[in-house]
């Protein structure tokens, strides 16, 4: 009874979870793919800092970039400060401003740091996705070069290692580049990749789709969150069985 | 024109082009064409008005076939040594350049830019060495040498420095050389690296005195009292010399990267652009600039736009532009205030909806921004497109040349690795008829005006045997590949064609591809 009753909720659900995940399909992986970007652009702002005075206009341009995708993640809603301390904040400072970012670069210029901008700014982003990550890892081969190869439960993992960025635009301290990578194990970070410059052949797939799709509406958003709760019961039950 | 028509396939001109019968070695014959008024200082290429010039068709080529005159390298320190030896044979043409496979990174050429009669090439590189070509002469016996360059004189312009209050280095890299007019028998030029521009002149020494009373000939003193009789030195001639003097040093004046200088029209002052400012220069007056451009914002965190580049308007010496890295051109009156900081025009192209992505900002940043010889253009280059703008109308160009559309479907990995960030350069030639600018993989493209015409090119040392005629090269999109096409895929983007030259008033281009420069000129007989 137990198992006839499951059996028929199992496949109400998944009837009613294959439109939404269709739908959901091509949103996660452009959020996935845009997730990918922002984190290229804060590991380039954070490379850019070497012995030489870093090049100005690729700083700035990365740091729009940035910024640019945390305004759409803000509209879509998956900008979220998780920790309640910071729930007093004005919207606006949850945008990590460009100062902070490009620290490094600028900082020779009398910037002065902006107020403690806590914690739980750089976790939003991160800690948002991941459960639409983890849900839809063994699902989609095709974002398989976004499979994290462990289910983010702690989180700490990955925004840990954002916090040491920071820390390392302040302490200037580039020698610890690699140990701030080593938790780290997403296949797209690699950072070899990214230090040596790679060369000639294209990567097609992760970054096509983000490049063709217009930044997303607002539309899907509302249903994306209605829609993660049950997916992450969809999931429960699944691995179960 | 005869020479074009009798030699040599030419793939791309079509056969029913009509091409005047004046070739354009003969260039000294005034189109009837132009204004009496004597304002030509422009020299027979261009009508006061920018219109093309009636010779426009001679000289545009951009289907022409070109041909390899010479691949110069940049000379490391060890064959510059050698030259000083053989200084009076200043045949050291590029036999024993040619030869050196060697390439350090303090090769790269970093600059290319021909003086304003083309005779002398410049070339700047990353160890701050500044490398000048003369131009072979004529001679009736060695007609078939003439477009060759060889070198003139090689100097250190800048060295690396170290700032100790930011615990940063100051790199030696020379950035931009700009010519100025000649004047007399010496020749000036502005070379500079990030922070410091100087003045170099470079002059010819055949003669030297001899005879001195207090120094014997090998420079020694002699003592006074055993000097019996005295004597007038006399000039004698020697071997020539080339030798660079720096006569200005303007330091101390950027705070940021330096990308543009620009010489002014009235060849009595001229600006330097880092990212944030541009400043105003006499050349006699070290010690002070003007600053006429400020964008920097009060509170840094607000940066959100920097100066990519800044020019001159070849005629009137108190105009300018700026471009930046949001894809704007700004053109500033310097007779409105004396900080320019409100443009007199504003040129910027609608966004195209259709194709908006996270890189759109990036691919608008202007790299490169050039007066046409007319002034009455403006050309400026990003990512992936080259565009002609008329200075009368602001609101879009009024050509779009696409140079490699089809990295638009690649542009994540090109900002993974960086690509994305280079900087191109682009040049006019002599007639404003044609543009030529880099691509990767080290082609480079040059674009007709008039007739709508391109052509991709390599500059490479697998088809260099000199006077070889460079065969057109394609990049095949998708789908089948011909032969002769090279796909997206195969492309090598460490081999980038940034910084390229055209001589203002014949068909001969330098092209520097890495450590190595290219010089190309169009088949004559």
């Amino acid at each position: 009874m137990f198992t006839r009753g499951l059996k028929r909720k199992c496949v109400g659900h998944e009837e009613d979870m294959e439109g939404a995940l269709a739908g959901l399909k091509t949103v996660s992986s452009y959020s996935l793919q845009r997730q990918s970007l922002l984190d290229m652009s804060l590991v380039k702002l954070q490379l850019c800092h070497m012995l030489v005075e870093p090049n100005l206009c690729r700083s700035v341009l990365i740091a729009n970039t940035v910024r640019q995708i945390q305004e759409e993640m803000t509209q879509d809603g998956t900008w979220r400060s998780v920790t309640p301390q910071e729930a007093g904040r004005a919207p606006l400072d949850r945008l990590v401003s460009t100062e902070i970012l490009c620290r490094s670069a600028w900082e020779q210029e009398g910037a002065r740091p902006a107020p403690g901008l806590g914690d739980g700014h750089v976790q939003g982003p991160v800690s948002d996705l991941c459960p639409v990550t983890s849900a839809q890892a063994p699902r989609h081969p095709q974002s398989g070069i976004w499979e994290l190869d462990s289910p983010r439960e702690d989180r700490g993992g990955f925004h840990k290692s954002l916090d040491q960025i920071f820390e390392t635009l302040e302490t200037k301290n580039p020698g610890c580049m690699e140990e701030l990578f080593s938790d780290v194990d997403s296949p797209y970070y690699d950072l070899d990749t990214v230090l040596t410059g790679m060369v000639g052949g294209a990567r097609p797939g992760p970054c096509e789709g983000l490049e063709g799709l217009a930044p997303a509406t607002p539309g899907p958003s509302s249903s994306c969150k209605s829609d993660l709760g049950e997916l992450d019961h969809v999931v429960e039950i699944l691995v179960e069985t | 024109m005869k020479c074009f028509s009798r030699y040599l396939p030419y793939i791309f001109r079509p056969a029913n082009t009509i091409l005047s019968s004046s070739c354009h070695t003969e260039a000294n014959v005034l189109p009837s064409g132009l204004l009496p008024s004597g304002q030509n200082k422009l020299g027979p290429w261009c009508s006061p008005t920018g219109s093309p010039a009636p010779l426009s068709c001679e000289t545009g080529c951009g289907e022409g076939s070109w041909i390899l005159v010479c691949r110069l390298l940049v000379p490391t320190q060890v064959s510059l040594l050698s030259m000083e030896e053989d200084i009076d044979t200043r045949k050291i043409n590029n036999s024993f350049l040619r030869d050196h496979s060697y390439a350090t990174e303090a090769d790269i050429i970093s600059t290319v830019e021909f003086n304003h009669t083309g005779e002398l090439l410049a070339t700047g590189d990353k160890g701050g060495r500044v490398v000048i070509f003369q131009r072979e002469q004529e001679s009736k016996n060695q007609i078939h040498r003439r477009g060759e360059y060889n070198v003139y004189s090689t100097f250190q312009s800048h060295e690396p420095e170290f700032d100790y209050l930011k615990s940063l280095e100051i790199e030696e890299k020379i950035n931009k050389i700009r010519w100025l007019p000649q004047q007399n028998a010496a020749y000036f030029l502005l070379s500079t690296n990030d922070k410091t521009v100087k003045l170099w002149k470079v002059s010819e020494r055949d003669k030297r005195p001899e005879g001195y009373n207090l120094k014997d000939e090998e420079g020694r003193l002699r003592d006074p009292a055993t000097i019996t009789t005295l004597r007038v030195p006399v000039l004698r001639p020697m071997d020539l010399m080339v030798e660079a003097t720096p006569r200005r040093v303007f330091a101390n004046a950027h705070t940021y990267h330096i990308n543009s200088i620009s010489v002014n029209s009235d060849y009595e002052t001229y600006m330097s652009a880092d990212d944030l400012r541009i400043n105003l220069w006499n050349f006699e007056i070290t010690n002070q600039s003007f600053n006429i451009v400020d964008i920097k914002p009060a509170n840094m965190e607000e940066l959100t736009e920097v100066i990519t580049a800044a020019e001159f308007h070849p005629h009137h010496c108190n105009t300018f532009v700026y471009s930046s890295s949001k894809g704007t051109i700004r053109l500033c009156d310097m007779r409105a205030s004396a900080l320019c900081d409100r443009h007199t025009k504003f040129f910027e192209e609608p966004e195209d909806p259709s194709n908006r992505s996270f890189f759109s900002e990036i691919i608008s940043s202007i790299s490169d921004v050039k007066f046409s010889h007319s002034g009455r253009y403006i050309m400026t280059r990003d990512y992936l497109t080259v565009k002609v703008w008329d200075l009368n109308m602001e609101n879009r160009p009024i050509e779009t040349y696409q140079v490699h559309d089809y990295l638009r479907s690649k542009l994540c990995s090109l900002y993974e690795n960086d690509c994305i960030f280079d900087k191109f350069e682009c040049v006019w030639n002599g007639s404003d008829s044609v543009i030529m600018t880099g691509s990767y993989n080290n082609f480079f493209r040059m674009f007709d005006r008039n007739t709508k015409r391109d052509v991709t090119l390599e500059a490479s040392r697998e088809n260099s045997k000199p006077r070889a005629i460079l065969k057109p090269r394609k990049v095949c999109v998708g789908g089948k590949r011909r032969k002769d096409e090279i796909s997206v895929d195969s492309l090598d983007f460490s081999k980038k064609i940034l910084h390229t030259a055209w001589h203002p008033s014949e068909n001969i281009i330098a092209v520097a591809a890495t450590n190595n420069l290219y010089i190309f000129q169009d088949k004559v007989n």
